[in-house]
């Protein structure tokens, strides 16, 4: 159901850089390849960028190409069409060049062509649209479970225990005095949550005090956390990188200093820094760990 | 002669609030629809510099990254100390874009547009002497500046603990905006803001429906009747359905916060997610309710300046009955990313995409009017052409929003601020300035200078372009609505969106000057100003109109449509 042509995905990812002011100009050139610099792993934006994030999962992908090859021609194609009409119309019908209007106020064959076209460019949008939907909601068989639980104003990522987890940590925002070099002002966290590269993940969403948002644009997913709810969504990381995404649901005072970032590591990696991370985080205190423990445990 | 002005004196003697009463009592007690419509036209003016100069604010703030105006302006409005400026001034962006959309909506749009044009053209135009309940209809202005009123206190008590003002945004979901959120009364003065608000379009709407099906002259059938008329009447319809639903809403989060309840607490039993069902289905109407009176307008001025009649008027006026009846069943496209069910989202997607076709029937009839005839590019005419192209962008846009895939990259993004503002900020505000234009002579009896008005029109074009437009590929790249700070590399397009608003407050300077020499030069405007295609019956009454018309009620002759 992820059976994305590989053709599509490759223009997908040139579609990040020819984005689309330029994209019809320079799609064919593989401007991916003459720009080393650029690092095309990690998920943020660009400055001055003008389209969609580059994709890094195939859900991600599709959305891209639906929007940047189905919807995007489209609408531009209906606003052309429209200007180019309203600019006929000022220029052969004003006053001075058709000094006597006609009296027509009706046409039958014109009234339903504009209302049958319509409705035919709507089945052309909605069997890709339908398609892509149906990819999104299908969750997939898991090979990971990350539970994420927002809350005023951080992300809380929960490791279950049997998949070698059993700890929890908080994700915060770096404050813009603290930053490093290489971090990103307003999107660079303290822990990142870390998954493995090529494996489906299925993020469990909720929310402690009031709704907050799931969002990673590169991932192509935005699931609300909402309290009392469990949502869910699912990703699978094609390259290695830092996927960052915010929190996207008006939550309050710091509701833009809540971001969302994911490390993307080879397996080996990832187990390596599992065993870490249980270590580290359990160490801190070990009361809240039993509380996770149970919780986590129960998730499952 | 004189017998008809003694039958009037009794008539008076009878009913004292057919009388005329002057200065201040003319107007708070005021039954006469046209000085409630130009009540409601004042009203939305000074409501609308208010809440466009809070968007210049906004726009200032984001114009760059970082915190630099509004910890100014808590230090100045909530009196916050220069450590507590930086919390502060986060809350106070939240209550801003809060009150931003609330006065934009129910203060600006729906009064200009409804109570405003409404009241003062649609008896003229189906040729009844006043609206059906005229008390009713003061009673449903007056309870607006009351509400407002509350509004305007609730940014000034505490909200969230320690803060000031409810920051929750206009769709006041909880449990943001239940105690857990906003515990102080901030968020309670809203409910009961709102509640009044409602109450004041309910009673308004009701007024209309009864006013049109009741009143109007004899052989203004319904399918002779201005689209304006026919553009009112759905948006009351849409009113009187849904804004009980809010009314609803609203009052169980009143009792979640002050009497114990949990309808939307998922600890007793109640889900959060129940209020943006109710929220949504009046909210989604709504943005309606906004645009088909904008329709109506648009409708008229089109016909009028082509010097043509407007072209397919039953496909007209049907597309608006369409978009009513199927906009009442596509709210949940503005919950795509709650957890909606896969089915759900199918039929939501479906739903919404359907009216993209009764839209582009009246898009396509626009510019069929248009062909053939023969334009006058007067102030008017500008403004509505200029509509068209704008709420096509809009509209078009809504296309892409409307897929629950594609919805999932955009939801919350600028690309959501982006189409909305084209539609509403734009192609609605273009309807009630070319409302406007249009009907200002007959309203005053004085013309405007015609050459500021076109300078008027070029200068709000451009900037709303240019502030809007580039939100677009802010949202694309995945910036999200209501930030105060955001990543550096959004920097670009933001900064090019601020300094398309500062060229709007321009534009707005331009307008107070336009009003200004209109009053000051007192340029006579004559009955009819536009031409024998002005074929609606509020041309064939004098300029300004007088306090009483149609006194002797017209006759309507001809057939239908």
């Amino acid at each position: 159901m992820t059976d994305t042509p590989d053709w599509t995905r490759s223009k997908c990812r040139r579609m990040r850089i020819a984005n689309i002011g330029t994209s019809f100009l320079k799609r064919s050139v593989g401007l991916m390849a003459l720009l080393p610099g650029v690092a095309l792993a990690d998920g943020y934006p660009e400055p001055g960028e003008v389209g969609l994030q580059a994709a890094a999962t195939p859900i991600a992908e599709e959305i891209v190409f639906f929007h940047n090859w189905i919807l995007l021609p489209i609408i531009t194609f209906i606003c052309v069409f429209v200007l180019a009409l309203l600019a006929y119309v000022i220029f052969r019908f004003n006053e001075k060049a058709n000094p006597t209007p006609t009296r027509t106020t009706h046409h039958s064959g014109l009234e339903v062509a504009w209302t049958v076209t319509p409705v035919m460019i709507l089945v052309v949008i909605a069997i890709p649209s339908f398609r892509l939907l149906t990819h999104q909601l299908t969750m997939p068989a898991a090979d990971i479970t990350l539970k994420a639980t927002g809350k005023q104003w951080y992300w809380t990522y929960t490791y279950p225990k049997d998949q070698g987890g059993g700890f929890e940590f908080d994700s915060e925002m770096i404050q813009a005095a603290d930053l490093k070099p290489g971090d990103i002002r307003q999107l660079s966290v303290d822990n990142e949550a870390v998954v493995p590269v090529g494996k489906t993940v299925l993020v469990q969403v909720t929310a402690a005090d009031v709704i907050h948002a799931f969002t990673i644009p590169s991932f192509g997913i935005r699931i609300d956390a909402v309290p009392g709810r469990m949502n869910e969504t699912w990703f699978k990381a094609e390259r290695e990188g830092v996927y960052y995404g915010q929190c996207t649901k008006l939550c309050g005072k710091d509701h833009s200093d809540m971001p969302i970032a994911i490390r993307v590591v080879s397996q080996e990696k990832y187990d390596a820094w599992l065993a870490e991370a249980a270590k580290k985080f359990a160490s801190k205190d070990s009361t809240p760990l039993r509380l996770a423990d149970a919780s986590a445990a129960k998730q499952q | 002669m004189s017998a008809n002005i003694m039958g009037r004196t009794q008539h008076h003697e009878e009913h004292g609030a057919h009388a005329h009463p002057t200065g201040w009592r003319r107007f708070l007690f005021s039954t006469n629809h046209k000085d409630i419509g130009t009540l409601y036209i004042v009203f939305a003016v000074i409501a609308g510099f208010i809440g466009g100069g809070m968007s210049v604010l906004m726009r200032m703030e984001l114009q760059e990254p970082g915190i630099q105006v509004f910890n100014v302006l808590a230090q100045i409005l909530h009196g916050a100390s220069p450590e507590t400026a930086t919390d502060a001034a986060k809350n106070l962006y939240n209550v801003t874009i809060t009150m931003h959309g609330l006065i934009m909506i129910f203060f600006v749009v729906m009064p200009a547009l409804i109570g405003g044009f409404g009241n003062w053209f649609v008896p003229l135009m189906i040729g009844a002497p006043d609206m059906a309940f005229p008390r009713m209809n003061n009673m449903s202005f007056w309870l607006l500046p009351a509400s407002f009123t509350l509004a305007v206190i609730s940014m000034f008590v505490e909200g969230a603990p320690g803060m000031k003002g409810f920051g929750g945004g206009w769709v006041l979901y909880p449990p943001l905006s239940s105690n857990e959120g906003h515990p102080g009364p901030a968020m309670d003065f809203l409910i009961l803001s709102v509640h009044l608000l409602g109450a004041s379009s309910i009673l308004g709407a009701i007024n209309f429906i009864t006013t049109i099906f009741n009143m109007r002259a004899p052989g203004m059938t319904l399918h002779k009747m201005p689209l304006f008329a026919w553009s009112i009447l759905v948006t009351a319809f849409l009113l009187v359905l849904t804004l009980p639903v809010l009314a609803g809403a609203i009052t169980m989060l009143l009792t979640d916060r002050n009497f114990g309840t949990t309808f939307f607490d998922p600890a007793g039993g109640g889900d959060p997610l129940l209020f943006q069902h109710l929220f949504w289905f009046f909210g989604h109407p709504e943005v309606y309710i906004m645009i088909l009176p904008a329709f109506g307008i648009i409708s008229q001025i089109i016909s009028t300046f082509s010097r043509k009649p407007i072209f397919g008027y039953l496909g007209m006026a049907y597309a608006m009955v369409a978009i009513g009846v199927v906009g009442l069943v596509v709210w949940a496209h503005h919950m795509y990313t709650v957890g909606l069910s896969l089915d759900t989202q199918r039929y939501f997607t479906f739903a919404t995409m359907v009216i993209a076709v009764p839209t582009g029937i009246k898009i396509f009839s626009w510019i069929a009017t248009m062909w053939g005839g023969s334009i006058s590019f007067r102030v008017p005419m500008l403004w509505a052409i200029g509509f068209v192209f704008v709420f096509t962008i809009g509209g078009v846009t809504g296309v892409v929003l409307s897929n629950a895939s594609a919805n999932r990259a955009l939801h919350e993004t600028y690309y959501v601020v982006a189409h909305f503002h084209y539609v509403l900020s734009v192609a609605a505000v273009f309807a009630i300035f070319a409302g406007f234009y249009y009907w200002f002579p007959k309203i005053t009896g004085y013309m405007y200078n015609e050459a500021i008005g076109k300078i008027h029109f070029w200068v709000i074009f451009a900037s709303v372009n240019l502030t809007f437009f580039p939100q677009h590929f802010l949202g694309l790249a995945g910036m999200p609505r209501r930030y105060i700070d955001y990543p550096d590399a959004f920097t670009y397009w933001n900064r090019i969106s601020s300094f398309g608003a500062y060229l709007s407050g321009i534009g707005a300077v331009l307008f107070i000057y336009l009003l200004y020499d209109a009053f000051a030069k007192k340029r006579l405007a004559g009955d009819n100003p536009w031409g024998p295609a002005a074929t609606t019956l509020e041309w064939t009454v004098s300029s300004p109109p007088p306090f009483h018309t149609f006194e002797t009620l017209p006759v309507i002759s001809g057939s239908d449509h």
